[in-house]
């Protein structure tokens, strides 16, 4: 039962990005283009996902006092293997995300995960909690790069969506236009929630 | 009996000034600009300049009865923007860029914030930011020719350019398509300049020579008229200062803002215009208060009551910081106009001013 509340609560309720306003950063930098869009989630979801089961596993006999470093360790060796194997497999995509995949070492969602979650729960929920939290993630991302991809370049994954004659409104490729998309979505995520 | 009966706090001082009232004066005050720029392009930048209006209009009455708070557009403050915003246009521009201007200075820059009174910059000055982020070109070229003169104001504009283009093509092409603030930026960039000194041949300052032409009284009539290639409602000086002389002596704008915005330009444009190798000429401090929008920026949007300072010292920082980063962008950024930018950075600093410049209240002793 647990196990689908913590699963679930990532993608809507406990929102990173609209809802708890964790990990901007990469949030504004990879949301120009749906692909670089996904990429950064799935490779988030992934450190995520893992670090929090290692975190958990450990937590037992992690001292209190150099808890962070620890985090930081686990988080950086998952953060590797990622960054390597994008390398491999998927050069273009980690040629487009550069610096914002080694960056995930310290991106707050994971961090904040480690220390507000995997420490103190189980193996189990901690797993439900960070598929849970990468969804989150990956889908705040998606939408907010299907805005301004489609706004910005007129296309949508890289498929042409708007005509030809379209002039593509550069301004959402930019810093500011992630901070007003973004603004918008949250409006619009606490409008819902004030109606139900 | 509960309407007679105003229960308020002081002061309790009236008078027929509304807000109704300011807005529908200043669009009268910049009507001037408006039949002048019909004038020299035709009858596209009334027709721009309405769309624009409108389109604020009708966003600003749709938002407010998304909100569910009184549709105030009467109070003429939403047409006043989309108006400004479309004066800040090319005539030139396709139909749809005053709408996405306005849709996005009252949306963005106004209602979000809380509507009338709580918007942190100029609506109309955000607006023409984000066209200028988002369709840079359309934005800066383009411009249309007035009627019977030329887009960079030089006087006499086919005798000198018949004598360009055989000299050099690159300066023929500046001389003739360019608006003049980006014909004096351009002769700034030095490698410029010695492309085009190097086509005439050693001996002629070609650069300087374009430069005297730009500057002289000639040219400068044709500033002062708006017989030059700009936007729509910035061309002409004489227009815009008819406007406001009329907003003066209806005490509608105050004078501290234009004065010491203008004065500032004017003083350091004497000291640090004059080009490389250029003589000096008295005349440059007046080119560069007419050129681009400095007359509208400074008597129409620098004085917008909500985003200038409340007290009167403030009010001469502002327009000081006004001029001085109008002059920097000018001089040594990248754009070749700066007063849109130069605005919209003191309106963010005026919560600041303010409150360094707030006047000790009577009987208060300094801590």
């Amino acid at each position: 039962m647990s196990f689908i509340k913590e699963l679930t609560k990532g993608i809507i309720k406990e929102n990173p990005i609209f809802v708890i306003v964790l990990g901007m950063c990469p949030t504004l930098a990879t949301s120009t283009s749906v692909e670089n869009a996904l990429g950064m989630g799935m490779a988030a979801t992934f450190v995520l996902v893992c670090s929090n089961i290692f975190i958990s596993l450990i937590k037992n006999i992690t001292p209190d006092k150099i808890r962070i470093p620890v985090y930081v360790v686990v988080i950086a060796s998952f953060v590797t293997i990622v960054d390597l194997s994008m390398a491999a497999f998927i050069p273009d995509l980690h040629k487009s995300l550069g610096l914002f995949i080694p960056l995930i070492v310290v991106n707050c969602i994971i961090l904040g995960r480690a220390e507000a979650f995997a420490n103190k729960n189980n193996v189990l929920n901690s797993i439900a909690d960070g598929i849970g939290m990468g969804l989150g993630f990956t889908l705040a991302l998606s939408v907010v790069a299907t805005i301004r991809e489609i706004l910005g370049n007129g296309t949508w994954l890289n498929i042409k969506v708007l005509p030809e004659t379209y002039d593509p409104m550069l301004i959402t490729l930019l810093a500011p236009g992630a901070f007003i998309t973004l603004g918008f979505l949250m409006a619009l995520m606490n409008m819902l929630k004030e109606k139900k | 009996m509960k309407d007679k009966y105003i229960v308020s706090s002081a002061p309790h001082l009236h008078d027929k000034t509304t807000t109704k009232n300011v807005m529908w004066n200043v669009v009268i005050a910049l009507s001037p600009a408006l039949v002048f720029a019909v004038y020299y392009w035709g009858f596209r930048a009334l027709l721009l300049t309405l769309l624009g209006a409108v389109s604020a209009v009708v966003t600003e009455a749709l938002i407010q009865k998304l909100r569910r708070v009184p549709v105030t557009v009467s109070d003429g403050s939403a047409f006043l923007t989309g108006m400004l915003l479309s004066y800040n246009i090319n005539a030139g521009a396709p139909w749809w860029m005053p709408i996405m201007g306005s849709v996005f200075a009252i949306a963005v820059g106004k209602q979000v914030f809380g509507g009338l009174g709580n918007n942190p910059v100029n609506p109309a000055l955000l607006g023409r930011a984000f066209l200028l982020a988002s369709w840079p070109s359309l934005m800066t070229s383009g411009w249309l020719k007035p009627k019977s003169g030329a887009l960079s104001g030089i006087a006499d504009p086919d005798a000198i350019a018949m004598n360009l283009k055989a000299l050099s093509p690159k300066a023929f092409d500046l001389v003739t398509g360019a608006t003049p603030l980006k014909v004096v930026q351009t002769l700034r960039d030095s490698s410029f300049v010695a492309s085009i000194n190097a086509d005439a041949g050693e001996g002629i300052d070609l650069a300087n020579r374009i430069f005297t032409n730009i500057t002289e009284m000639d040219a400068l009539k044709n500033l002062f008229w708006g017989n030059i290639g700009g936007c729509i409602g910035e061309v002409s000086a004489f227009a815009l200062l008819l406007g406001a002389a009329y907003l003066l002596y209806k005490n509608i704008i105050e004078w501290r803002i234009p004065l010491f915005y203008i004065g500032t330009v004017f003083v350091l444009s004497f000291i640090f215009g004059p080009i490389k190798g250029a003589g000096f000429s008295p005349m440059l401090p007046f080119f560069h208060i007419f050129a681009g929008g400095l007359m509208l920026g400074a008597f129409f949007m620098a004085t917008d009551y909500t985003t200038s300072p409340l007290t009167k010292n403030g009010r001469i920082i502002f327009a000081i910081g006004c001029g001085l980063l109008t002059v920097v962008i000018r001089f040594v950024g990248g754009y070749p106009e700066g007063v849109s930018y130069s605005i919209l950075f003191m309106n963010v600093m005026t919560p600041l001013i303010d409150k360094l410049t707030m006047p000790k209240a009577f009987g208060r002793v300094k801590k």
